[in-house]
């Protein structure tokens, strides 16, 4: 029996059953042993007792992606699982277990001819006291992998350490029940042993990266209402600000976390909120507000499926125009957008230091697949950016706020400064930050604003540019991941692409964009967008080839490493 | 001279900046200006530790009119900015400023959290119970059978009474002035700044442009005939039958502020890692 | 309501004279302030107008300062309290501004504030017991006496306006 590199198990299960607590424990048990892994969920639209499914993708190399198919289907039972019919796709290949009281098999499982084997979870969960069909099945998967049982079994203990030695013993039994029924099963091949490199690696979700790269950016306020996907950063920013002397304060809405962040960096704090795309929506005129008056703010959107309320629990990529062109008259401001879960610790700490340096909002767009994903990462590297805005503190004589100069940044007085006194003002103003209506004072200030961003150089960071050929798969945000993998099978079956990724998608850089997509004749751009966003966005600010295709598609499944994969091969 | 004095010798005219109010003559906003810039001077604070938050609207451009700190921010949202602010600069006095538009209306939801956050600060609302720089909407102040453009023969709406909103929500100090008493203004917003948690004001200011008929308000205002309280439940009753024109303080009350501690922070940010290591 | 009940506490003569001094002080910033809104509002002629009564409370101003001689007016006004109700008798209404205002009106505002501090220093003579405040009072009484008679002169160079004085073709113009 051979090894693989990577293998890919779905846990479906309803009303309490657990599937999502197994698959958080099996990645983390997995991580620990050295793998690497992404885990992703998808649910009913049911607050308790709604069917769930976690989805995780195990491998010896770092996953970006989802995998096109999954090799292990384990059903603690099959209520409503037909919801979950596109997104969890499985083959002939798959091996799907099944408890024999977990109701009917969905048709699409029996249709797509797996290997199935019924193990009776819920009555061996019911021969433990306290037992649960969920660690049955964590016990059955851990076999069938490769994962040593004794590695379940430590963790068990640590996580489990508050709910008591009982739910402890129980849990145990239940593990170790699966691992023992799991034996009679064939599988094939298990996972290759985790390569050990000594890299430090750590546990996190993209929610919870952006939250850690605010901090090392120098954030130290943040407002906070909540929505679905972006909670999460705010839920840990609330604790973890305040270790750090900052605060955290909850809204009554969108509309008073905006202006509280802008409040507090006007006085000298950086701020930072997190929302998804209604609450954008409603941040758009405060947004507008803090690039007149030139004051420095993040904003994380977690990109939802929209348009209005859409579907909360699901990713696309349909926020760009919003947050490059929401503002009603020219307020150009900087956009950023991660690239994995761990991208979002460095663009989010990148747009910290850009927010800051230019004295300028910066929106950075992650969307719910990186934000609520959870993925063992290698840790990642510290970086210097951290804010350090132009302040103005020996003030003598007339003091200018936005002051014309080389450059375009004007130092920032703080409240407390003598001398320094100036009203903050959305309101068209002069250098003084006096109201005025002049025409030449309005042009001196929309230059002033353009040309700070347009003059600066924000190095290589804009994008991640990898590979040859004269294909480039263009792309941003989340779907790097799979854009990568899908070149990389190309590049197996003897395709040669590049990928280029975007993280500064504001101010746009057409120079080097040029630069990076010299001698390339064709491009596919692939989106999650049904307007096609990011190809109207590209097709506006930048020179592209003769030849482009478009792999666009609204949520709420992920675009596929596979379908990637064929738009390349079919262009060939 | 006996003990030394250690603040600075403050005259109201330290803190009325070089910019001409674009306000009408005759409108009550100039004796709110008074009233702050005599407020301050009395206060002694110097002017780069104010900062005067504003929305939009005419009392919105007081901010520009001082030699303080200032933010002319957008409509309604004053008291967010001026929440942000305080809580991570606790030090500086930040004194908020609205219109009955800006801060009952558009800023309504806002006024409600505020009283009952708690935050140190103090909310002036110049009432002039109109849209004044739209050119005259009734405001949720506006008389019912006041006839506007914008809602013909009146609005037929019982007007929102601030005063009882504001207790209700919890603000810990609430009073009610008439601008053309700047003086008297002036010592409740020395005594508003002082006392700690939301201080709330309800500044009567007549608009000599949409209505002419406040000329009247003079006459129709009139000292409480009690003083304060700290007791909600007297405050409440009293306001049961409060005309609308009653001057003074109605209620100081003891409520801790919010605010969280910012500064130092208690552990190194390496630390934090510790929450995602294997 | 007496305007002694709301006014600062008159003890001695440097008390009396500092008070003096501040009325006639405020008085010029009141008169400058609504000239400068004049001026922000187009109305050159009420510029002028208020001017020359800054000017002209101004001298009354310099002349209480020389008056008191070694007293510190200037430093003993600032320690004093300030006025309770309304505002110091000669600070005229700004309520009662506006941007089309006549010469008739400012100086109605003024006749009205020389009447008011009129009735302040009258209140004084009446309720001393202080001689020598008795004495200095009843010269700022003839002092405003005075003040009120000029006004009267000035009024009637400048007629009562016609009831349309206030009235605008233009619409207010809404800035936001």
């Amino acid at each position: 029996m051979g090894f693989r590199e990577s293998v890919s198990v779905a846990i479906v299960g309803s009303g309490g059953a657990g599937a999502l607590t197994a698959g958080n424990f099996l990645l983390e048990a997995a991580s620990i042993a050295g793998w690497q892994g992404l885990l992703t969920r998808t649910i009913g639209p049911q607050i308790r007792g709604g069917e769930a499914a976690a989805l995780l993708r195990l491998a010896t190399h770092p996953v970006e992606c989802m995998p096109d198919r999954y090799d292990i289907l384990i059903g603690l039972d099959w209520l409503n699982a037909n919801r979950f019919e596109a997104e969890i796709e499985i083959g002939a290949n798959s091996l799907v277990i099944s408890d024999p009281r977990g109701g009917e098999t969905p048709p699409q499982v029996a249709a797509a001819g797996p290997r199935v084997v019924e193990i009776p979870m819920k009555d061996m969960a019911k021969a433990i006291p306290e037992g649960r069909a969920n660690m049955i099945a964590l016990g059955v998967v851990g076999r069938l992998i490769g994962l040593g049982v004794d590695t379940l079994l430590v963790l068990l203990e640590k996580r489990l350490a508050g709910k008591g030695a009982a739910a402890i013993k129980a849990s145990r039994a239940g593990i170790q029940a699966g691992y023992d029924a799991a034996a009679a099963c064939k599988f094939g091949e298990r996972l290759a042993g985790p390569a050990i490199n000594g890299k430090r690696r750590w546990l996190m979700s993209g929610n919870e990266a952006a939250g850690l790269g605010a901090i090392r950016g120098g954030i130290r306020f943040a407002a906070a209402y909540p929505i679905t996907p972006a909670t999460e950063v705010l839920e840990w920013l609330a604790p973890n600000l305040s270790k750090m002397g900052g605060a955290l304060l909850q809204a009554e809405d969108e509309l008073a976390a905006i202006n509280m962040v802008i409040g507090a960096s006007f006085g000298g704090t950086p701020a930072l909120t997190a929302t998804s795309g209604p609450g954008l929506s409603l941040m758009i005129e405060a947004l507008g507000l803090a690039t007149a008056a030139e004051i420095p703010i993040v904003v994380i959107d977690v990109m939802r499926a929209g348009p209005s309320t859409g579907i909360p629990t699901k990713s696309e990529q349909a926020d760009l125009n919003i947050a490059v062109y929401g503002c009603h008259g020219d307020a150009p401001h900087v956009v950023a957008a991660p690239q994995s879960i761990g991208d979002c610790l460095f663009t989010t700490q990148w747009a910290t230091y850009l927010a800051e340096t230019l004295q300028s909002p910066a929106i950075v767009l992650s969307d719910q697949f990186i934000g609520q994903a959870r993925a063992s990462i290698e840790r990642p590297a510290d970086v210097a950016f951290i804010g350090q805005r132009a302040k103005a503190t020996d003030v003598a004589g007339a003091y200018k706020r936005y002051a014309i100069a080389a450059g375009g940044v004007s130092p920032m007085a703080m409240p407390g400064t003598p001398g320094g006194q100036y009203t903050a003002d959305g309101l068209t103003h002069s250098e003084r930050g006096i109201p005025t209506s002049s025409e030449r004072d309005h042009n001196a200030q929309l230059d002033k604003r353009r040309d700070k961003l347009a003059q600066f150089n924000f190095g290589d960071h804009w994008a991640t540019a990898e590979g040859a050929g004269d294909l480039a798969v263009v792309t941003w945000g989340s779907l790097t991941g799979a854009a990568r993998e899908a070149i990389a099978r190309a590049a197996g079956d003897g395709v040669e692409a590049g990928l280029l990724a975007l993280r500064l998608l504001y101010p746009t850089q057409p120079e080097r964009f040029a630069t990076l997509l010299d001698g390339k004749k064709r491009i596919l751009i692939v989106e999650q967008s049904h307007g096609a966003q990011f190809y109207h966005y590209l097709k506006a600010h930048y020179d592209l080839p003769a030849e482009v295709r478009v792999l666009n598609r609204a949520g709420p499944l992920p675009i596929r490493a596979s379908e990637i994969h064929r738009a390349i091969m079919e262009w060939r | 001279m006996s003990v030394v004095d250690m603040r600075p010798a403050c005259k109201p005219g330290d803190y009325k900046s070089d910019i001409k109010p674009i306000w009408c003559p005759g409108c009550g906003d100039y004796h709110v200006l008074m009233s702050f810039t005599r407020a301050f001077a009395e206060l002694g604070l110097p002017p780069e530790n104010i900062v005067v938050v504003s929305g939009i609207g005419c009392s919105s451009r007081i901010p520009a009119y001082t030699t303080c700190y200032g933010f002319h921010g957008v409509h309604g949202r004053s008291l967010a900015i001026a929440a942000g602010l305080k809580v991570t600069r606790p030090e500086l006095t930040v004194v908020v400023a609205s219109g009955d538009g800006d801060g009952y209306s558009i800023g309504g939801n806002h006024f409600l959290h505020a009283c009952r956050r708690n935050i140190d600060m103090t909310y002036v609302v110049m009432d002039n119970h109109i849209y004044g720089m739209t050119k005259g909407q009734p405001s949720p102040t506006t008389e019912p059978e006041f006839d506007t453009a914008l809602s013909p023969g009146g609005t037929g709406l019982r007007p929102f009474h601030p005063l009882v909103i504001a207790l209700a929500s919890g603000a810990n100090f609430v009073a009610r002035c008439f601008s053309g008493e700047p003086n008297e203004t002036a010592a409740v917003l020395v005594e508003a700044i002082r006392h700690p948690g939301f201080s709330f004001v309800e500044v009567l200011s007549p608009c000599v442009t949409f209505r002419p008929d406040e000329k009247e308000w003079k006459n129709y205002v009139h000292p409480a005939p009690v003083a304060p309280t700290s007791d909600p439940a007297k405050a409440a009753r009293r306001l049961m039958t409060d005309d609308g024109f009653n001057t003074g303080i109605l209620y100081r009350g003891d409520r801790k502020p919010y605010q969280p501690s910012v500064g130092q922070p208690s552990i190194d940010v390496s630390e934090l890692e510790r929450d995602f290591e294997l | 309501m007496s305007a002694a009940s709301e006014a600062p506490k008159v003890k001695n003569l440097a008390d009396l004279l500092a008070v003096a001094y501040q009325i006639e002080a405020d008085a010029v910033d009141r008169y400058n302030l609504l000239a400068d809104q004049m001026e922000t509002h187009n109305n050159p002629e009420l510029v002028a107008v208020f001017r020359d009564l800054a000017r002209a409370e101004g001298i009354h101003r310099d002349e209480i300062r020389r008056l008191a001689g070694e007293v510190d007016v200037v430093a003993h006004a600032q320690r004093m309290a300030k006025w309770k109700r309304g505002e110091s008798p000669e600070e005229a209404n700004l309520g009662d501004a506006h941007y089309l205002m006549t010469p008739w009106h400012a100086l109605q505002l003024a006749l009205k504030g020389e009447e008011r501090a009129l009735a302040f220093f009258k209140s004084i003579v009446e309720t001393t017991k202080d001689p020598e405040i008795k004495r200095m009072a009843d010269e700022f009484v003839e002092e405003e006496a005075e003040h009120v008679n000029l006004v009267h002169r000035l009024l009637r160079r400048h007629p009562k306006p016609a009831a349309n004085w206030s009235s605008d073709p233009d619409p207010p113009i809404p800035q936001e």
